[in-house]
């Protein structure tokens, strides 16, 4: 692994953020913060939080305590979409797809913030609408070709098998040209090959469009090998924040996954 | 060697000259296509003459002049195709290598060129090289197609391909003159490419061919055919192979027609379908998926459209093959014929991208007859040739009205073919090699001091003049008692099975013939799921009972055709395994051509071998396997042998009525 280009400002900060779910809690007292262009990865036993952390950042939960600032302002209680609109996407654990529109479609839906058309254009395919299609469908192409799903493109999504249908999600969500990028386990359930393939597309969505992502992965090899920063979450705390390696040699975060001896 | 002149005089004797001299008649006409972002995009003979001009300045400012080698690794791109033009605008000679190949095999074969710059597709490519550069001290530079995830490499070999065509077009600026300069110095006695033979025995050669023998067989064999500028064909096979170099290039250049390149490999179909060929090369395995694809999707298929696709294509096997040769049939089957091809014939034909297929061809392997006849029953003159990569392929090819699936046709224009004494066939024409790379004494092993070259296939002529080849002269055998062993013979009668993909047979000094067979996942994959089976991969099926029976069952009905045939009846298989993994190059235990490397198979299941000879009913192996990253791991399985039976022969068994054919054995 490379660069030197790395690592900018923060643009996304947590701070003090504890979510419950009645008496459950999912979050204590997480602070953390996104910097630009970086990889960072978010570990941790099942249960110890991290989707609730990505949810946390894109608006799904609004947390009891605590602030998300995105680049310097503070963030009140926003919804999903409006968090799309400040640049975050993701992509989610259980697969989130229209099954039934072909992959081209699929990643079209990506782009719906940068198409302006209204409603009556839309349906006449006139006007402002076909021009947009046109170059929406470009970019769109584009990202085909990045991904290599070239030979699934008019194939309808609920067609593909698991790893395919997970790369697709992977393209809608680059298709809305994030400055952030969330992913939720997206190597789930693959064979070697699957994951070495998404690991290098991962790499090169970062690399070559400078796209920020923060990445929940169980896989240890993986996260060491293409995170720039690791968070340990455990029992919705903090225990760890650091390179890979500090990570690896952080006794807490040995005790959590392996257990300690008392 | 002698040719009749042609009475064209004017006709260019290189490719590099043929380059301008399209760029001159034809400037307009597509040359190349290639699908970009979605939409095809087609470069006219002129942007190829203008693409290949700078790109050959560009290779010459990087220090590629005559006679040096210029090595060339990736999928079929026109980049390329344009580079090995350009490599012989220079007078370099151009080595396509297999591009699924793995680092270590490509270090052999660039140590063994002396390639001085390595044109690449892509960063894949470039890790390979990179990878094994200690062992390539030749190779200076590094020059690659597509620039993706290469941003970050800091080593002073490597360049982007805009790069090399910038530096190109600013020396065409200033000498203008130049590029014209070097075309004019190209000869037809230069050599023009080295292609590596894929090796089953030992370590692969570099055959090298020159403009000469390449111009002349490709313009033949166009001839023969009535090729036209106005053909498109789709390159999506290996350019490290013989057959792609002659039908994806050398043609393209002599006739003047376009080459399309697939979107990527896994959208070759696809893309088929959109160009729509009218020439089309592909391997027997190539038309047995499509024919199984069909074969598959017409099992789903409603009751009626299943019952029409029957009913028709019973028809066209009457019929189809009468048709297409211009036999007379009687009107109402013409009639029939005509439903036929508006309901089923048409829209098939439409679905693999054969409308418009004037011709195609086939060869490498046998092929099996029923699916010989599908295809030429629907329409399409599918024909199978006969060549090596020492004959730039040609050597016999099959006559429009005289095409058989067990034959392989009559010797190509201009060459010559005999058969020794010893059963082996023998050839020599305008297409004939000009040596092995650095390998005098392997020259003069494989071609006679008057031109004849030794195939190493065994073969004869038949009652009609056309070539059968039997098998490697040295894999032809005798099972103890004496009758012959062909192994070729046997695992082609079984990879005919839908079921079956590929099959070993062993026999050579045996007692009774044995195989190991492969499964073809995706046919036995929807036929155990018909039957609800349920299974975890390829290892899982294959050891399976139900799939044994199944597999028993296809050697019981090859027994069975083998028992009515005096010569044969006793290579019957007795014994079988399936194997845990499929054959695999990687694992060096095919070709890159998809061959079984016999050999090397033996020896690395000689326990399984053995198992099958002495009776045991399972046999444990554990063997190591190369992922496709380059990572090895290990597999072991323990598996199941079966016993087939075998039914008595008609005839006395030896008693070979072909002399030929019991010779054959004696050319090992």
């Amino acid at each position: 692994m490379n660069p030197q280009h790395k690592t900018g400002d923060v643009i996304l900060a947590a701070e003090n953020i504890s979510l419950s779910f009645g008496g459950v809690k999912a979050l204590t007292d997480i602070s953390l913060d996104v910097r630009e262009h970086e990889l960072l990865s978010i570990i941790g036993p099942n249960g110890a939080g991290k989707s609730s952390m990505l949810n946390v950042i894109n608006g799904v939960y609004h947390p009891q305590q605590g602030q998300v600032t995105w680049r310097g302002k503070p963030r009140g209680a926003i919804h999903p979409h409006e968090a799309a609109r400040m640049g975050i996407a993701r992509t989610f654990q259980n697969i989130a797809l229209f099954k039934g529109m072909s992959v081209l479609d699929n990643i079209m839906t990506g782009r719906n913030l940068k198409m302006h058309a209204n409603f009556l254009q839309q349906a006449l395919w006139w006007g402002r609408a076909q021009r947009e299609e046109m170059a929406q469908r470009e970019k769109v192409e584009q990202i085909i070709d990045f991904l290599e799903i070239q030979a699934i493109r008019k194939t309808p999504v609920g067609r593909l098998p698991y790893g395919l249908q997970k790369r697709v999600e992977l393209a809608r969500a680059i298709a809305a040209e994030p400055t952030l990028l969330l992913l939720d386990e997206p190597m789930a359930g693959m064979n070697v090959e699957e994951k070495q393939d998404m690991c290098r597309f991962i790499l090169d969505i970062n690399d070559a469009f400078g796209t920020t992502i923060v990445l929940i992965e169980h896989d240890m090899g993986v996260v060491m090998d293409i995170s720039d920063r690791v968070i340990v979450l455990d029992y919705g705390k903090k225990i760890g924040d650091g390179t890979p390696h500090d990570v690896r040699n952080n006794p807490d975060v040995i005790a959590a996954y392996l257990g300690t001896r008392h | 060697m002698e040719i009749a002149s042609t009475p064209q005089q004017a006709l260019p004797d290189t490719f590099p000259k043929y380059l301008l001299h399209h760029a001159r008649v034809r400037p307009t006409r597509p040359a190349l296509r290639e699908k970009d972002l979605g939409i095809w995009q087609t470069l006219s003979w002129h942007d190829v003459e203008q693409e290949v001009r700078a790109l050959a300045l560009g290779l010459q400012s990087l220090g590629l002049g005559r006679g040096d080698r210029l090595a060339i690794i990736g999928d079929n791109r026109p980049r390329l195709y344009m580079s090995m033009l350009a490599a012989q605008c220079l007078g370099a000679i151009p080595v396509p290598l297999y591009q699924d190949a793995i680092a270590s095999e490509m270090a052999f074969v660039l140590a063994d060129a002396g390639a001085k710059i390595a044109v690449v597709e892509d960063q894949e490519q470039v890790d390979k090289l990179l990878e094994v550069e200690a062992q390539c001290p030749q190779l200076e530079n590094i020059v690659y197609d597509d620039a993706r995830g290469l941003r970050h490499y800091l080593n002073d070999k490597l360049h982007d391909i805009a790069e090399v065509l910038g530096s190109g077009r600013v020396l065409n600026d200033s000498k203008p003159q130049l590029f014209t300069e070097l075309v004019a110095q190209s000869q037809a006695a230069d050599m023009a490419i080295m292609l590596y033979t894929s090796g089953t025995t030992g370590t692969p050669k570099g055959v090298v061919h020159t403009h000469g023998s390449m111009v002349t067989t490709a313009r033949n064999a166009a001839e023969l055919e009535g090729l036209t500028e106005h053909e498109e064909v789709l390159a999506y096979l290996p350019m490290a192979w013989v057959g792609d170099n002659l039908f994806s290039y050398a043609q393209s250049l002599v006739t003047g027609f376009c080459v399309a390149c697939p979107e990527s490999s896994d959208t070759v179909m696809t893309d088929l379908r959109e160009i729509g060929p009218t020439y089309y090369f592909a391997p027997p395995r190539v038309f047995e998926n499509l024919l199984t694809q069909i074969m598959i999707r017409m099992e789903d298929a409603s009751p009626i459209k299943h019952r029409l696709f029957h009913y028709f294509m019973e028809h066209a096997r009457r019929v189809g093959t009468d048709i297409l040769e211009g036999r007379p049939v009687g009107f109402w089957d013409r009639v029939g014929y005509r439903l036929g091809e508006a309901l089923i014939y048409g829209p098939v034909k439409n679905v693999l991208g054969f409308s418009r297929l004037k011709l195609a061809y086939t060869a490498g392997e046998a092929i099996g007859p029923e699916l010989f006849d599908f295809f030429r029953a629907i329409g399409i003159n599918i024909k199978q040739l006969y060549g090596q990569t020492e004959a730039y392929v040609m050597v016999c090819v099959q006559a429009n009205d005289k095409v058989r699936p067990d034959t392989v046709g009559v010797p190509a224009p201009g060459v010559e073919v005999k058969i020794s004494d010893s059963g082996e066939v023998l050839f020599r024409g305008p297409g004939t090699f000009h040596s092995y790379w650095k390998r005098e004494d392997a020259t003069a092993d494989t071609r006679t001091a008057d031109g004849w070259v030794h195939t190493g296939d065994a073969g004869y002529f038949d009652d009609d003049g056309q070539l059968k080849i039997i098998d490697r002269a040295k894999d032809v055998g005798r099972l103890s008692d004496g009758s012959l062993f062909v192994p070729k013979l046997l695992e082609n009668k079984l990879k005919f099975f839908q079921h079956i993909k590929e099959v070993v047979a062993f026999g050579d000094g045996r007692d009774f013939a044995t195989a190991f067979i492969n499964i073809d996942l995706s046919a036995v994959g929807s036929w155990a799921e018909k039957r609800g089976m349920a299974y975890t991969g390829y290892t899982d099926l294959a050891a399976q009972a139900p799939v044994y029976a199944l597999l028993r069952e296809c050697i019981e009905k090859m027994n069975r055709s083998l028992a009515n045939d005096p010569r044969l009846a006793g290579s019957q298989i007795k014994r079988f395994l399936v194997l845990h993994k499929e054959l695999d190059a990687d694992d060096g235990e095919l070709t890159r051509t998809r061959k079984v490397k016999r050999k090397f198979i033996a020896e690395r299941y000689s326990s399984l071998i053995n198992a099958l000879y002495d009776g045991s009913h399972e046999s444990a192996i554990d063997v190591e396997v190369k992922f496709e990253d380059g990572r090895s791991g290990r597999i072991c399985a323990t598996l199941s042998i079966m016993d087939a039976a075998t039914f008595p022969g008609s005839a006395p068994l030896q008693n070979p009525s072909n002399k030929n054919l019991t010779d054959a054995r004696e050319a090992a």
